[in-house]
């Protein structure tokens, strides 16, 4: 008898819970494999943006004579872009993680078959998604810093006095950003992806105090509370406390709770719109 | 011992804004344990939604299925945990070489490390892919990827396999190909249920048939069982110029006829035997200019078309 009809040993039943995790794990070992297997255009995509930006920003432009003066502030322009760029790398890898491929699985491929036919729950293959896209954007975070660190011509005052904020932000923020990308993912269509990216994602990152910091906004103040319900600020805004003390940021308590209402309610959002589009 | 598969009063209605489509209705059934079942039907006769609530996938409107002993609607990951299952769609993950496929789907149902690399090792020579290790999805021909889904969806030794429409698209050998695999998982023990559309399919590889239309199952048995319930022994098809409902009333007094029925450009005559039947036919249809007369074993076409008036792939 071949190996394939040789029949089969009952296995002894499995805890539900003990089930899913294995599953889970499965996924998650996948989705490692994947990754790796894509390595450098992830790189690459990570780090081309943030690269000529802060090339061309902090040190030609201060070479030529045309640097910007971050007046208000006793920080320069380098120093103000460092947590702001590595935001917006948090941000943009999260949604890249899971939009882009989700988007494709679900309308054509139907390549997520295998995955939700795993013995979990489906909420639990949603959940992988974000759970997944954190460690996507620690990875993008670690690619940019030392780009944003080491390329300006002008000096950059970096100082973590508190490694858990910055982890506890960097987390959140990854959480919040694949919750987000989910949640996209499950409404959009692959030849919708690059008009969500230019309605959405350019007002995302252009007003997400990336540039400057929220406090800075107080001169224009509709701009500054309209900023609110931009996550990116949140993110910006915690990175700079983490990262760069000295320049203006928002009360630890302020970023950290929209943080997690961000991260809850894109989860929630995200979750529900994958099981109502892969279930019927 | 109870069933592998057993569905009762299964009901599903789709809401699409002010018309509602009742997909399935009301289907009741049971596949033995290593049984290989086929549900016959056309396209749209609810197979496919049928395959999908055994599978957890679709939800029920009413009704109730257990694979395996296990509800699938109270515990869709222990029913899963119990079934392989072959979509459709050309599904595999295309970001994975055909190891990959099998490993990781091994992973996922809880193999360790080890199991799960024999496990896609043993499957790849199993399925004849042992050469495509290393080959991504979209370089296989349509045979190959089906069957990696195959192996695939039998990779954690389920005791419930489902294959919808196993062999649509395939070539003629690629099909038969399936056909071996499908009756080898059948001797090692394992329940099949699958859909298809291709008479031959069903005749030749099931042990019963269910034939479904329009969400309903019309009758099931074996495919010997099921033709002579047909109650024909022959099938003659009488083309003639002028199909004239005198004719149709020539032939059903007929010796031995137990059916007429019209087609394009004649009628389909169903009789016990074939002994004197064309000529008996062909001296009734002289005065309405006979073409043709083509007389056939019943099938289990035949058996569609008694039961529903239409052919299978119209």
């Amino acid at each position: 008898m071949t190996p394939a009809a040789r029949p089969l040993p009952k296995p002894a039943p499995q805890h539900p819970r003990a089930r899913a995790l294995a599953a889970f794990w499965g996924l998650v070992l996948r989705d490692t494999r994947v990754l790796r297997r894509e390595l450098v255009p992830f790189v690459v995509r990570t780090v081309m943006n943030p690269l000529f930006f802060v090339f061309i920003f902090t040190d030609v432009m201060p070479k030529i004579g045309q640097g910007f003066a971050a007046t208000g502030t006793n920080a320069n322009f380098a120093t103000v872009l460092v947590p702001g760029l590595v935001a917006i790398a948090v941000l943009f890898q999260g949604i890249m993680a899971v939009t882009l491929p989700l988007s494709i699985e679900l309308s054509g491929t139907h390549e997520i078959e295998d995955r939700l036919m795993a013995p979990l729950p489906v909420s639990w293959v949603a959940f992988e998604k974000i759970f997944f896209s954190v460690f996507q954007c620690i990875l993008a975070a670690i690619v940019v810093f030392p780009m944003v660190y080491f390329i300006p011509a002008t000096p950059v005052y970096v100082h973590v006095a508190n490694g858990w904020l910055l982890a506890v932000v960097i987390v959140l923020s990854g959480v919040a950003s694949g919750a987000l990308g989910l949640a996209l993912g499950t409404i959009v269509k692959p030849q919708q992806i690059s008009l969500i990216f230019a309605v959405l994602l350019t007002p995302i990152i252009f007003l997400g105090c990336v540039y400057y910091p929220w406090a800075l906004l107080a001169p224009v103040r509709w701009l500054q509370v309209l900023s609110l319900a931009n996550p990116l600020v949140y993110v910006s805004e915690g990175l700079r406390m983490a990262l760069t003390p000295r320049v203006p940021h928002m009360p630890a308590w302020a970023f950290l709770s929209a943080l997690v209402i961000s991260a809850a309610g894109f989860s929630a959002w995200g979750i529900a719109g994958f099981k109502k589009r892969v279930g019927s | 011992m109870p069933p592998a598969i057993a569905i009762a009063g299964l009901t599903k209605r789709y809401d699409a804004g002010a018309n509602s489509v009742l997909a399935v209705n009301e289907i009741d059934l049971e596949v033995a344990e290593g049984e290989l079942f086929g549900l016959l039907g056309p396209n749209g006769a609810g197979k496919s939604t049928t395959i999908g609530i055994c599978t957890t996938r679709v939800m029920p409107t009413a009704g109730r299925v257990r694979v395996a002993e296990i509800d699938v609607v109270a515990d869709p990951p222990r029913a899963r945990a119990e079934m392989g299952v072959v979509t459709q769609f050309r599904a595999l993950d295309r970001s994975l070489t055909c190891w990959e496929n099998l490993y990781y789907h091994a992973r996922y149902f809880g193999m360790g490390a080890a199991a799960a690399r024999a496990r896609a090792g043993e499957l790849l020579e199993q399925f004849r892919l042992a050469d495509r290790a290393r080959t991504l999805p979209d370089r296989l021909s349509g045979g190959m990827a089906q069957r990696l889904q195959i192996a695939r969806a039998v990779c954690h030794r389920p005791r419930v396999l489902f294959l919808d429409e196993p062999t649509a698209g395939l070539d003629p050998q690629s099909r038969i190909a399936v056909w071996d695999l499908v009756r080898e998982l059948r001797a090692g023990g394992m329940t099949v249920l699958l859909t298809t559309h291709y008479i031959e399919e069903a005749e030749r590889l099931c042990d019963r048939v269910a034939i479904i239309d329009h969400g309903r199952i019309l009758i099931c048995d074996t495919p010997a069982q099921l033709k002579r319930q047909a109650g024909a022994g022959v099938v003659m098809h009488l083309r003639v110029a002028r199909a004239a409902p005198e004719l149709a009333e020539r032939l059903r007094a007929l010796a031995g006829v137990s059916g007429v029925e019209p087609i394009e450009q004649g009628f389909r005559v169903f009789a016990a035997d074939r002994d004197g039947l064309a000529p008996a036919a062909a001296a009734a249809a002289q005065d309405f200019g006979l073409e043709d007369i083509a007389l056939a074993e019943p099938s289990l076409e035949t058996v569609f078309i008694r039961l529903t008036g239409r052919e299978l792939r119209e």
